[in-house]
């Protein structure tokens, strides 16, 4: 009975529909990254001749950026800022809270979320100003917390600063996703392993753990995307002292933007689109097994 | 009595388990106290400063009570030839944006809902990968050639069009949900009794997408009011720069940053966001789609 196209619309009207859409992503999200992967193939820069008349110089840019220990020490930085911000320090910190909430009720645990959910919330450029602050030398807050000590954080120790900052800044998706993840559970499952006499890690390493497997993975795929691509630490410390908090997408940043090195930033941005692609094809493979 | 003249060998075992039972029940409690306690510090103590200091007549870089009480920092806040006209230049470029993403999102997510389309699975499918995949980040370069080339740098027009192509997407993934959860029936209904398409669309399909279309414009807004990067490379006009951009110039530009400037301006800035994200949250919750983040 039901006639496919009693609906508002036939498929002339629904192209007629789609078309805006499609066209500004087109010109605005799928041309700039096939571009990128053009670009890097050239000697484009914004001034001198090769503005003019860029060359293909093919995988020059590439060959290049993996000869050049700034770029090794760029990735390795990103490695380590994504594995200790969003998979240990982001994931960790957000399951533990998930699991302590699960049951908790009260204004302290509600005060608590709220804090963490704002920390996610407020702008970046407010944010980073806020660490810049915390963690001054002669009148941060952690410093005075400390006892007036006078630890150059952002100094002597600024990855791992951006780390703890990260962590702080996106703890809350995670814990909202593995809050949901978790109300999905039976409770009839955590009781009677509780009555079963199992110890609470008991019940969160044989019955919460291998359930919500897939939303751990999801969570982990999401925000080591989101991580790798982070902007937000060159607003605290600029991708220095020393190149020590230089993540790609700084040294994209300053290569292509600063320097005006256009091909050279393109062939890095290609790399990191690449690194965004396995990700994200992981993740929709994830999201495809599951429905 | 009894009991424990027949049993006096297990007795002392079972006190000892009993209080080993109450001592792990409370370093537990202790171990969950001290654990809450590190963790809202952590959370809390960072953010204390954007309490204090707006407030405060002479702030400094600690977060402290305000020494000398005061509201006069917002009032000096029209001092700055930046600081307020700023916050316009985010109104405006948040408003445009979501009036473009809105307008393209939601006849397309009613199509892709609504309408067999050939290869539609594969569409969403390439939709859902480009958006996740291609972040300001990682196109900056081509994103900012693009927008040189089209002679829209230093426009506010460039960056509205950029973060739309960024949002609009995701835009359609959430509202496509909302317009499949909408039952079929009802447009069948009054196509039967003789409604046309524009009237379907304006009277029963628009009322029913009502709070899917609030949900996206809010989170365009708070997308497009928390962006740096993009108006950061796009824009060079410090009369066109959105407030993301003026106060991260208010603490780099050389010489003495001014703390009661920041701290007024910052919590200015931020409240709308944290407010708006309350408000959607409270009326429809945490929902998350994959691939989306500003």
């Amino acid at each position: 009975m039901s006639d496919p196209n009693a609906t508002a619309l036939r498929t002339r009207g629904a192209v007629a529909f789609l078309t805006p859409a499609l066209l500004l992503i087109a010109v605005f999200l799928v041309f700039p990254a096939l571009w990128t992967l053009y670009l890097g193939l050239t000697d484009y820069r914004l001034t001198g001749i090769q503005a003019a008349y860029p060359h293909v110089i093919g995988l020059n840019n590439y060959t290049a950026a993996l000869g050049d220990p700034a770029f090794a020490n760029s990735l390795w930085v990103t490695l380590l800022y994504v594995l200790g911000s969003a998979v240990i320090g982001q994931a960790g910190l957000g399951f533990a809270l998930a699991w302590i909430f699960r049951r908790w009720r009260g204004p302290a645990r509600n005060a608590l979320e709220v804090l963490v959910i704002t920390a996610w919330i407020i702008p970046s450029s407010v944010v980073a100003f806020l660490w810049i602050a915390f963690l001054d030398t002669r009148q941060g807050t952690l410093n005075a917390a400390l006892g007036n000590a006078a630890i150059p954080w952002l100094f002597s120790w600024p990855l791992l600063s951006i780390i703890v900052f990260n962590t702080w800044r996106g703890t809350a998706f995670s814990m909202l996703l593995f809050g949901g993840a978790l109300n999905t559970l039976p409770p009839s499952h955590l009781e009677t392993a509780r009555l079963a006499g199992a110890s609470s890690w008991q019940q969160l390493r044989d019955i919460a753990l291998p359930t919500i497997r897939g939303h751990i993975l999801t969570n982990l795929l999401l925000i080591s995307l989101w991580t790798f691509n982070d902007f937000t630490p060159y607003l605290i410390t600029a991708g220095g002292p020393n190149f020590a908090t230089d993540t790609l997408p700084v040294y994209i940043f300053r290569n292509a933007l600063i320097n005006f090195q256009l091909g050279y930033g393109a062939a890095i941005s290609a790399i990191l689109l690449g690194i965004n692609l396995v990700i994200a094809l992981i993740y929709m493979r994830l999201l495809r097994a599951r429905s | 009595m009894d009991r424990d003249r027949l049993a006096p060998t297990v007795a002392p075992n079972r006190e000892r388990s009993e209080s080993d039972l109450l001592v792990r029940r409370l370093l537990r409690r202790i171990g969950f106290y001290l654990f809450v306690v590190i963790v809202g510090a952590y959370f809390a103590l960072p953010m204390l400063w954007l309490v204090f200091a707006p407030f405060d007549a002479h702030p400094t870089l600690v977060a402290a009570p305000p020494s000398s009480f005061t509201l006069g920092n917002f009032p000096d806040l029209l001092k700055d030839p930046n600081a307020l006209p700023s916050l316009a230049n985010s109104v405006v470029l948040a408003v445009a944006t979501m009036v473009l993403v809105v307008a393209a999102a939601a006849p397309a997510a009613y199509a892709l809902s609504r309408v067999r389309i050939p290869g539609r699975d594969l569409l969403l499918y390439v939709l859902l990968l480009f958006s996740s995949v291609v972040t300001g980040t990682a196109a900056m370069v081509p994103l900012f050639l693009l927008v040189f080339d089209l002679g829209l740098i230093n426009t506010q027009m460039g960056v509205v069009l950029v973060l739309a192509g960024g949002l609009i997407p995701a835009g359609i993934f959430i509202l496509k949900d909302f317009v499949d959860s909408m039952p079929k029936s009802y447009e069948e209904s009054a196509r039967v009794c003789g409604a046309g398409s524009l009237q379907i669309l304006r009277d029963i399909v628009l009322p029913y997408a009502r709070p899917g279309l609030a949900v996206i414009a809010v989170w365009v807004v708070v997308n497009v009011w928390s962006n740096f990067l993009i108006p950061f490379i796009l824009l060079r006009d410090p009369g066109l720069l959105p407030a993301a951009v003026v106060i991260y110039n208010f603490y780099t530009e050389g010489g003495q940053a001014n703390l009661r400037l920041i701290s007024s301006f910052g919590l200015l800035y931020s409240i709308p966001v944290v407010a708006m994200y309350l408000f959607v949250n409270r009326r429809y919750g945490f929902r998350f789609y994959g691939g989306i983040k500003g």
